[in-house]
């Protein structure tokens, strides 16, 4: 199988990802796809390495994991903050950071 | 121990003592600090006579001596060093300073002993005598301006000392701007000094001076009447004498110590010492001559008719200094600075005595209201007599000899300057005059209230405490002399000061009797041996010829005052309504203040009022508030992509990546 067809599904993944981010106003769904952008991005990463012939890109997507894990510890924190305050859960409500 | 060795101690003990005194005052009792106050400035005295000692070891002419701690500066051709000069002329001033300040740190000691300030009073009192001692000790011109703003400073706090009474305060802050006016002019001369020498340090300064400058040459001039500016500041000299009488408004022992009896007398101590450039400018010196005589006449004239018995004895103090200002500006250097030690003793002797009267009043300094003190306070009218003796300059006292010095110089000199002489004898009638019309109005007649409840019940009057020059009630914890008074008669420590003061005012001039003894002018000759005026000296019978002279006056002046308040006592309202425009004159001080307020406060006041108007509104204010427009504008134009949507800005980031990867993409096909 030719290692094009990876690439394609890696952008696949993102723009789905990306449409979600953009479209959906749950914070916990962004949160979802945010996760399905970066391992959209893990991807093509490996995909990469595979092509090059070293093993750099699969490194980096392994950190690229644990970032996305902290950033799910820090994201899911503040939705649990979010619900507890009864705040809405609604990204467009929550903008008390307009100019 | 070498002689700057001593030196050095001179200066340690007051600072210490300041130092110590300050920080202590929550846990060391008043009397100890009192104690400490008088022992720290007594072994100052102690050490400056062990500096004397090991000085007269020495043969004349090898007796300067330097010591550097120190470098404060040592770059791109500036060399200053925290330094000290000791020759006859520091040493000397050494001595009148520690002697006079022990005694009247003594008399402090009983005078403030009610005051809830006396810490405070002792601190500043000891720092001040440092300060004092590094002015006179000083070994360049960068130290000797530390110490000059230094004693502007201590004098500011004394004068304010009771914060509560706002003349006090306001008479603080005219002391102070003046001073530092004359520290302005005695900077520049520095800068000027070093600008053409290359030096601060007296000794490559006097040294160079006579190669670099020739004689009344444009620079020399201004750097000498630049110092004067300090020197006429610093030593109430016409027309920068306004402070002093109103710095009377602190205690009478600051009065005593340092308006009457030292700082003053630093702006004669600097002509004294920069003698060499004087010599090269001798315009500035006639010009510094004149001025101190011009001073010593109309000082002399206001005092004859003031009523506030400390602020007559002010104007007497400008007076005397005027004296001294003719003798070392016109070379009599040795009876200059004799003068100045005498003057010490009995003007300091004077504000003792005055101060004791003025504790029985209640704090009035009315001698309106005053008469019949002899008969109330012995012990101090005696003394005030002495004083006023000694200030009259009556035979054999020690005023009599010094002064008539520095006239008998003047004469000796010649020519121009025989106008000193007169005018001088002039001066010195209306300072018998004046002195001893503050005698006979105060001491003889019949006892006024306050002077009769302390013949009856032995204390004293305890008035309302009222401000006397405003009327208006103080706070008697702080701001007035304490609710009790302390007259001399009734403390120790103020009777020993006394008695030591009024013994060195009777006696203290026999030191130089012409032809017999001359001490002090032997004493300070190798100090002022380079000057082409030292060669000059009165023959022994011309001088006492002027003393014999001077010893009429005198008398002469005390017969008036006796005539017109004790034999003819309508003397006086006559000669005010035959000379009525004279003595408005006089009264309002020759409207100084006046032309003061109306040449230099008015303008600056106006130039200050339409530089905020027009400058400050127009062109500060329109440079603030232009960048604060600028920013908030910018601001205001990028806000509205701050919208608080998280979307908006994801949308954003999203459109903003694929417009650049859309760019590249196209770039690099």
């Amino acid at each position: 199988m030719n290692l094009e067809w990876y690439l394609v599904l890696s952008g696949l993944l993102f723009a789905i990802g990306a449409a979600g981010v953009l479209v959906r106003r749950s914070p916990v769904v962004i949160l979802l796809c945010l996760e399905l952008m970066l391992n959209a991005g893990n991807l093509a990463l490996i995909t990469f390495s595979r092509m090059v012939g070293n093993q750099q890109g699969q490194v980096f997507a392994l950190i690229v994991m644990v970032v996305a894990a902290c950033e799910v510890v820090v994201g899911l924190g503040l939705i649990v903050a979010i619900f507890r305050r009864r705040l809405p859960l609604n990204v467009d409500q929550l903008r008390g950071l307009r100019g | 121990m070498s002689v700057t060795a001593w030196a050095w101690l001179v200066l340690a003990f007051p600072l210490a003592g300041s130092i110590a005194i300050g920080l202590s005052f929550r846990s060391v009792p008043s009397r100890i600090a009192g104690i400490a106050g008088v022992a720290a400035v007594g072994l100052a005295f102690l050490c400056a006579l062990g500096a004397l000692l090991t000085m007269l070891g020495d043969p004349a002419e090898s007796r300067s001596y330097t010591s550097t701690l120190w470098d404060y500066a040592n770059a791109a051709g500036l060399d200053i060093k925290l330094g000290i000069l000791v020759d006859p002329l520091s040493m000397f001033m050494v001595l009148v300073v520690t002697g006079v300040s022990t005694l009247i740190h003594l008399y402090s000691f009983g005078y403030m002993k009610s005051d809830r300030g006396y810490h405070r009073f002792f601190s500043y009192l000891n720092f001040f005598v440092f300060s004092m001692l590094l002015l006179v000790l000083a070994g360049n011109f960068v130290l000797l301006i530390v110490g000059w703003a230094f004693v502007g400073f201590a004098s500011y706090a004394l004068i304010s000392f009771w914060y509560r009474r706002t003349t006090a305060t306001s008479a603080g802050m005219k002391a102070f701007v003046i001073n530092v006016v004359g520290d302005i002019g005695l900077t520049l001369a520095a800068f000027l000094i070093f600008r053409e020498i290359g030096s601060f340090d007296y000794g490559t300064v006097f040294a160079k001076a006579p190669e670099t400058f020739t004689t009344n040459q444009g620079t020399i001039v201004a750097i000498c009447l630049l110092l004067l500016l300090g020197a006429f500041a610093k030593s109430a000299q016409l027309p920068l004498h306004t402070w002093l009488p109103d710095a009377m408004e602190g205690p009478t022992p600051v009065s005593a110590l340092i308006h009457a009896a030292t700082m003053v007398t630093a702006g004669v101590y600097l002509i004294a010492r920069t003698h060499v450039l004087f010599g090269l400018a001798p315009t500035a010196a006639d010009i510094s001559a004149l001025i101190g005589l011009a001073t010593l006449l109309v000082a002399g004239t206001i005092a004859l008719v003031m009523t506030d018995l400390k602020r007559a004895i002010a104007y007497s103090t400008m007076s005397q200094i005027g004296y001294m200002i003719v003798g070392v500006s016109i070379g009599a250097f040795g009876a200059g600075m004799f003068h100045l030690m005498t003057h010490a003793f009995f003007k300091a002797l004077l504000f003792m005595a005055a101060g004791s009267i003025i504790a029985a009043m209640a704090n009035n300094q009315d001698i309106d209201r005053m008469s019949g003190f002899w008969k109330a306070m012995r012990f101090t009218s005696v003394l005030f007599l002495i004083g006023s003796l000694a200030l009259a300059a009556f035979p054999l006292t020690s005023g009599f000899f010094s002064k008539d010095e520095i006239l008998g110089y003047a004469w000796a000199r010649g020519g121009f300057y025989e106008i000193f002489t007169i005018g001088g004898y002039i001066g010195a009638l209306l300072t018998a005059i004046y002195s001893f019309r503050l005698v006979f109005r105060v001491l003889p007649g019949d006892p006024c209230e306050e002077a009769r409840e302390l013949i009856d019940t032995g204390h004293v009057t305890h008035a309302e405490p009222r401000n006397p020059a405003t009327g208006e009630t103080e706070d008697a914890d702080v701001g007035f002399p304490g609710p009790e008074h302390h007259i001399a008669e009734q403390s120790a420590s103020m009777r020993i000061a006394m008695a030591v003061l009024g013994f060195l005012a009777l006696f203290g001039g026999l030191v130089q009797v012409p032809g017999v003894d001359d001490v002090i002018t032997k004493f300070l000759e190798p100090v002022f041996s380079d000057s082409p005026l030292a060669s000059i000296q009165p023959v022994i019978l011309a001088d006492w010829e002027g003393l014999a002279v001077g010893g009429v006056i005198s008398i002469l002046g005390i017969w008036i005052a006796h005539y017109c308040y004790v034999a003819q006592p309508a003397t006086p309202a006559i000669l005010r309504e035959r000379l009525r425009p004279l003595y408005v004159l006089f009264v309002n001080k020759w409207y100084f203040d006046e032309a003061i307020d109306l040449l230099v406060v008015r303008p600056a006041l106006a130039v200050g009022r339409f530089a905020s108007r027009s400058f400050e509104r127009l062109v500060v204010d329109g440079l603030v508030t232009g960048a604060t427009d600028l920013v908030r504008g910018a601001g205001g134009m990028v806000r509205g992509a701050q919208s608080g949507f998280v979307r908006a800005y994801a949308l954003l980031l999203f459109g903003g990546f694929a417009a650049l990867a859309l760019y590249f993409l196209i770039v690099s096909s």
